[in-house]
């Protein structure tokens, strides 16, 4: 079983600064010129007095590596992404990153035996406080994994 | 006042190309089935297609709005087709029920010959 023994293992926490440029290229990126992400003056006279952070942005994040897991570059299936948070995030936090197995299972399908890698991407302000949870599920077919077991 | 209860579906303008180079930059997504023609034929796809991400974001434009009346507390999807350069995509909501300060939503992202590309659920908290 190809990634068995990584369930569980977690990388060394990353810290993240939710810059506002960044956000401001991702938000134009997706399409989304909602002005709370990208407008400073609307963010400041806002509710939360700072801009916010679009939703699937925290994906973009650095979670650093689980040591000895190498996810092949081509060829994997996105199938589920999860995001769950505990509040909006402000642009300008700092946010401790870090990734863990969560699971890796194998189910036979009608090409062969598809092989499921779940990962959960996690942030904590700088007092430890769980801010959000992010489960993403690829998918390694048969043929991909034949070229990496090679 | 915008409505939670009566969101409208949402028709996107045909992907392109630049869309999907504009957004591998500023993800950090360079899977290169995603910009390299060459790269996705070689992957067995007819063409670049978009990030499942990208997609995503897309679903989430549906709640943008309301974002300062609350939060998105969970989003998830599930990738369930190929989204290829020119694809038309609409994006609609259901509001499934309403429980407490919490709206719960299905979303289905189909594309112009009707395939469902994406599937998503949103639970969105409003702020007490």
């Amino acid at each position: 079983m190809l990634y068995k023994k990584f369930i569980g293992k977690t990388s060394n926490p990353v810290l993240n600064t939710l810059e506002r440029g960044a956000i401001k290229k991702f938000a134009e990126s997706i399409g989304d010129k909602n002005p709370l992400f990208i407008d400073e003056e609307f963010g400041n006279s806002s509710s939360f007095n700072e801009n916010i952070v679009p939703p699937t942005y925290t994906q973009t994040l650095d979670y650093g590596e689980i040591e000895g897991l190498i996810v092949p570059s081509k060829g994997l299936i996105h199938g589920e992404q999860i995001f769950e948070y505990s509040r909006p995030l402000k642009v300008g936090e700092k946010i401790k990153c870090y990734t863990i197995v969560e699971n890796f299972y194998e189910k036979e399908g009608r090409n062969g035996t598809l092989s499921f890698l779940s990962r959960n991407k996690i942030g904590e302000d700088l007092e430890d406080n769980h801010l959000f949870k992010i489960t993403e599920v690829l998918i390694i077919t048969e043929a991909v994994r034949k070229v990496m077991e090679v | 006042m915008k409505n939670l209860s009566e969101l409208s579906p949402l028709v996107m303008k045909p992907v392109t190309r630049l869309e999907l180079i504009k957004y591998a930059g500023a993800s950090g997504d360079y899977n290169p089935i995603h910009t390299i023609d060459e790269e996705a034929k070689e992957a067995g796809l007819k063409g670049v297609i978009a990030h499942g991400m990208l997609t995503m974001a897309k679903v989430s434009r549906l709640i943008s709005p309301f974002l300062e009346q609350g939060f998105i507390k969970s989003f998830s999807t599930r990738f369930t087709g190929m989204v290829y350069v020119d694809d038309v995509i609409t994006i609609t909501p259901e509001l499934v029920k309403v429980v407490d300060s919490e709206y719960y939503y299905q979303i289905s992202a189909v594309n112009q010959k009707g395939e469902t590309v994406v599937k998503s659920k949103i639970i969105f908290q409003l702020f007490k």
